[in-house]
């Protein structure tokens, strides 16, 4: 937990750009602790961008990234590991290793590189209680391949709390992508519990308005590397903005529309 | 006077596709010496912990003792083959005792590494590249670096050490079973007389002959590995970026092969000439 009560994340001025694609236009986000924040956005638009932006897996060509307090966007490879110990992922592809079982994905991240150094069956056990807080006791031996695409966004979940202490951070990268609607329920009652139960502070990516009202304390919406909507999911869902609620009400974009047709004719 | 449209010049437009060319290939260059020194970077302290071991160890069994039928097979055909080519001119010479000679210190020098090292690129380096590429296109590689684990240290440095150390052993296994071949054909394909056979390798081949091909094949190990690890974390994403990365691995690979051979060739061939002497093999 962070010890005061203001923002545990904060971006200030970050710009980012992929040769002349300006992806982040001097965003500034702080996202307050303990609560759910949701970025949304339409595919391509920078959300999973800023997500790597806050884990250090990107740095910003310009503007500071801070967690609590501290700048950390410009920090060394070794001096991020303590950074990483207190902000998890769940990536979109889950990103669990192949040649592990479940078990052992889970526990990686305490095995590998945490401190206190845990011995094995303590490790061991966090990992099989991490399980159980997402609903898979019992699948230790199995492997990825064996899993469903829930499952393994659950056993990617899992993953992200297995630290001890557990992690102050979990950010999201599309985390009902892919899934059917019971299971994407699933997940984001999931997402609730570990606000609950772990009471640990989420940045949720997505494109799913659903997810984006159940788990949102506030959403933001990303639109060509700014932000054009920032309040509750019950203030975003009423914006008057048309990009805003064209992308709250699925509907598509009329320059997208006039190049279908544009094609067809 | 009008002015000339440069990029309509073919000359120029040459001239800047070979620029941009040239710049990408010192990039990717640099890179690589980076990259390399990072995994070699982490080989002390990988072979000092337990973790260490537990992750090289099955890299062993994967690169190594997975690729000794097919290395085996290779190296038998190769020997097998090599007596039928110069069966005909000893023959004509009354040369056939001194045959076996020749085809194990040429399997020793040069033929033993070189086609350990090719089989070992083809087969371990595409799988090394595949893995790596598909773990980089679905965000393993990212998920480690989020955990605070370097890839580089856990998913390099033992495949280096993998291919770096077993190239070796995979030569002997070439060297080894290239002269079983040749033994078989010589004795029963042409009816050769046996002790010959075995007393004129005795007289020929040297430790040097032997120890060269291993130092060799050291440098082919380390550099499969490598190439192989650098472009599957370097793919482009999709499908068709890992297959892409696999068939550069091999290509860059096995072109490294022979340079490598060339040059140490040559400079294992001077510094024999320096210390022994000249040597005649017939």
């Amino acid at each position: 937990m962070s010890d005061n009560d203001g923002p545990i994340i904060e971006l200030r001025g970050v710009s980012k750009s992929f040769g002349r694609q300006h992806v982040l236009d001097q965003i500034n986000l702080a996202i307050e602790t303990r609560k759910n924040t949701v970025i949304i956005g339409r595919s391509g638009t920078g959300k999973s961008v800023l997500l790597k932006h806050i884990v250090g897996l990107l740095r910003p060509d310009r503007g500071e990234v801070y967690f609590e307090g501290q700048q950390i966007d410009r920090l060394s490879e070794a001096a991020w590991v303590p950074i990483r110990q207190q902000i998890s992922c769940v990536f979109q592809l889950n990103a669990l290793f192949d040649s592990m079982t479940v078990l052992e994905n889970v526990a990686f991240p305490m095995t590998e590189n945490r401190r206190g150094r845990l011995d094995r069956d303590r490790v061991r056990e966090l990992a099989r209680r991490c399980l159980e807080i997402v609903g898979l006791a019992g699948f230790d031996p199995k492997y990825p391949a064996q899993l469903s695409g829930g499952e393994k966004k659950r056993v990617a979940i899992a993953r992200a709390i297995a630290i001890d202490p557990p992690p102050k951070v979990i950010l999201y990268d599309e985390p009902t992508a892919g899934l059917d609607p019971q299971r994407s329920d699933v997940i984001n009652k999931l997402i609730r519990q570990m606000q609950a139960t772990v009471d640990v502070t989420g940045v949720v990516v997505t494109h799913d308005m659903k997810t984006a009202a159940e788990v949102g304390d506030r959403v933001l919406m990303l639109y060509s590397g700014h932000f054009i909507a920032d309040g509750t999911p019950a203030e975003v869902l009423r914006a008057q903005d048309p990009r805003v609620r064209r992308f709250a009400q699925g509907t598509a974009e009329p320059s997208d529309i006039s190049s279908l047709l544009a094609e067809q004719e | 006077m009008p002015r000339r449209n440069v990029m309509s010049d073919p000359l120029a437009r040459l001239g800047s596709g070979v620029s941009s060319a040239l710049a990408r290939f010192f990039l990717n260059f640099g890179r690589f010496w980076v990259f390399s020194g990072h995994a070699i970077e982490f080989i002390p302290v990988e072979l000092v912990g337990l973790r260490g071991w537990r992750r090289l160890l099955p890299q062993c069994f994967y690169i190594g003792t997975r690729s000794v039928p097919v290395i085996m097979m290779t190296g038998t055909f190769i020997g097998m083959v090599l007596i039928v080519q110069g069966w005909a001119q000893f023959d004509a010479a009354g040369l056939t005792d001194r045959l076996g000679a020749i085809v194990v210190t040429s399997l020793c020098l040069e033929l033993g590494p070189v086609l350990a090292g090719v089989m070992l690129a083809g087969r371990a380096g595409g799988a090394l590249t595949a893995e790596l590429g598909t773990m980089n296109v679905t965000e393993q590689l990212l998920a480690l670096r989020s955990m605070g684990a370097d890839p580089i240290r856990h998913l390099v440095t033992p495949r280096f050490l993998a291919c770096l150390t077993l190239a070796p052993l995979l030569t002997c296994y070439a060297n080894l079973m290239g002269t079983l071949g040749a033994f078989v054909v010589y004795a029963g394909v042409y009816g050769g007389d046996t002790e010959p056979f075995w007393y004129w390798i005795t007289q020929t081949v040297q430790v040097w002959d032997l120890g060269s091909g291993l130092f060799k094949s050291l440098f082919f190990g380390g550099a499969i590995g490598l190439v192989s690890c650098y472009n599957g974390f370097h793919c482009d994403p999709g499908a068709q970026g890992v297959g892409q990365a696999c068939t550069q691995s091999f290509v860059i690979s096995f072109i490294l092969i022979l340079m490598l051979d060339l040059f140490l060739g040559l400079v294992l061939n001077g510094l024999y000439d320096v210390w022994y002497g000249f040597r005649p093999l017939i």
